[in-house]
């Protein structure tokens, strides 16, 4: 099994209304160790994406990551913004000229998107952040595709570890990012950023997997 | 929470065409990307200064545009950080030829959001160089952690700085100057009040009427310890004391003392502050020789004040007391 242009362009339209629905959830988890804006500001972003839908249709899967990456860069601002931003570029650069991916070039494109926000970020596992979903996430995708598991079974693991990394921010004591001028303040709260990749990789399981 | 705005999603669109319409004379402001340049931008052979941030810190950055101060200020949303295209389109319109100045506050994103920025511009042929003011030692420095916040510190770089490019000093040497005031300025601020976003509606933290936060930031965000309300001159104390402590100050070393409002604490309170940082200051032997008292980087309507003191040499005087014309800032001239 495949991922089609057109599930991609489906889940990119899953998430923003997953982020919509989520938009108070992402910000009231960084008003109590942020700035209070992660979910208000995915939300605009995501918005303008939808704007770009439309012309996108006909596009190949590069291009239309990229197109999602540059418009993020340009309306989400914060810290989100350059990360996602980059998370898509990266995975857009990936899969450049494609019409459909493979198990692997799924792979492919989403250990380049992390890469991307490990590297912008300089954010390693256990700092309380994105990557601590995203790196689990990414290695249980590895694993899945090596055990022969089938794209859906791939992509619900790869959301299971994503969801589990998320949790595992909760005790966490941030070291990067505003929540870490909290010190130990931050531990007990759960790490939005962590969470909207989660959502991301939650809603690549539902729209994507569907066999 | 009350606000006298129209519609939280238009705030910062609202309040950048008040702005235009205010100061025609100082500034233009360019919508999509969003950025106030001076009015007379570029001017060819100066260094062009820039800074942004996100809103809701009026007056800065905004405020700040004009003749010797900064040459364009990218307004995010509310408490965000701008993006890479509004700097880069500020980059460019005040690119005369010497080069462009990013001064940059120490947050994650504004950090990453102006770095995507100087790649940019970098590529465009434009020479740009950037300096991260990260002068709050309410936050411990560590190589694990994003490290001190930029607060007051910015303000008194900006004035400087546009001073310097002002007299026609290069690119390095403008920096340098930034450079100092990194290395050589301290703050640390408190609160008395949380503060609202606009589009959030309710206070970003919850702080009980007998309370406040020492050592918040200017975002909102709690900071380092909670504590019953004190008399004004024992929080001055609390504010003081890691600052005169943290850089190694030396008896007769020359200082500008900072006293600076959060949005919601009125000037006689901020003069109470200021008497007893200047008693302060004075007993550990240093010479209050400038002075800054007043709401110049806000939190909103947060209640509550930072203290920002500088060193300064001979030449930094002189880039201080040098004119400046701007909405926020205005002497000699």
């Amino acid at each position: 099994m495949s991922i089609s242009r057109d599930a991609i362009l489906e889940w990119i339209k899953a998430y923003a209304a997953v982020i919509e629905e989520n938009k108070t959830y992402l910000t009231d988890l960084d008003a109590a160790i942020g700035d209070a804006d992660h979910g208000a500001n995915m939300h605009r972003g995501f918005k303008a994406v939808l704007g770009k839908m439309s012309e996108l249709a006909d596009k190949d899967i590069g291009t239309i990551l990229k197109t999602v990456g540059m418009t993020l860069l340009s309306t989400v601002g914060g810290a989100g913004g350059p990360l996602y931003a980059t998370f898509f570029l990266q995975a857009g650069m990936k899969t450049a000229g494609k019409m459909e991916l493979t198990p692997e070039d799924w792979y492919t494109a989403l250990e380049a998107a992390v890469n991307g926000v490990k590297m912008r970020g300089k954010a390693e596992l256990e700092d309380k952040t994105m990557i601590d979903a995203l790196v689990p996430a990414l290695n249980a995708l590895n694993e899945s595709i090596h055990d022969g598991a089938s794209m859906t079974e791939a992509l619900q693991r790869c959301a299971q570890a994503a969801k589990e990394g998320m949790e595992a921010t909760i005790p966490l004591v941030a070291r990067k990012g505003r929540a870490s001028y909290l010190g130990e303040r931050s531990a007990g709260h759960q790490d939005p950023g962590a969470t909207s990749s989660y959502l991301l990789l939650k809603t690549a399981a539902e729209v994507l997997g569907k066999a | 929470m009350k606000k006298l705005i129209n519609d939280p999603e238009r705030v910062v669109q609202e309040e950048l065409e008040g702005i235009a319409l205010a100061h025609p004379d100082l500034v233009k402001v360019h919508f999509n990307p969003n950025y106030i340049v001076r009015a007379d931008a570029p001017i060819k052979g100066k260094v062009g200064i820039i800074s942004g941030g996100g809103s809701g810190h009026e007056p800065m950055h905004g405020g700040f545009v004009g003749l010797g101060m900064l040459d364009a200020a990218c307004p995010g949303a509310v408490f965000t950080s701008p993006t890479p295209d509004q700097m880069l389109e500020a980059t460019k319109a005040v690119s005369g030829g010497a080069g462009v100045l990013h001064i940059v506050k120490n947050y994650t994103g504004d950090v990453m959001n102006f770095e995507m920025a100087a790649d940019l511009a970098k590529a465009e042929g434009i020479e740009v160089e950037s300096v991260v003011i990260d002068d709050d030692v309410a936050v411990k420095d560590s190589l694990y952690t994003a490290g001190r916040r930029g607060v007051g510190s910015t303000v008194l770089a900006e004035k400087l700085c546009g001073a310097a490019a002002e007299e026609g000093r290069s690119l390095k040497e403008v920096a340098d100057v930034c450079r100092k005031v990194k290395d050589w300025g301290r703050s640390m601020g408190m609160a008395l009040t949380s503060c609202a976003v606009p589009h959030v509606g309710k206070p970003t933290f919850d702080l009980p009427e007998d309370e406040m936060e020492i050592g918040i930031g200017i975002h909102g965000e709690p900071g380092r310890k909670r504590m019953k309300i004190k008399p004004a001159d024992e929080i001055v104390e609390m504010l003081m004391e890691p600052i005169i402590s943290d850089i190694p100050y030396k008896e007769g070393d020359e200082v500008i003392l900072f006293v600076n409002g959060m949005g919601g604490t009125p000037l006689i309170e901020l003069y109470i502050v200021y008497r007893k940082a200047y008693e302060i200051a004075t007993k550990h032997g240093l010479k209050v020789v400038r002075n800054l008292i007043g709401p110049y980087i806000t939190s909103l309507e947060m209640a509550g004040t930072s203290i920002t003191m500088l060193k300064v040499d001979e030449d930094m005087i002189k880039l201080w007391d040098a004119p400046v014309k701007t909405a926020g800032l205005r002497w000699g001239i």
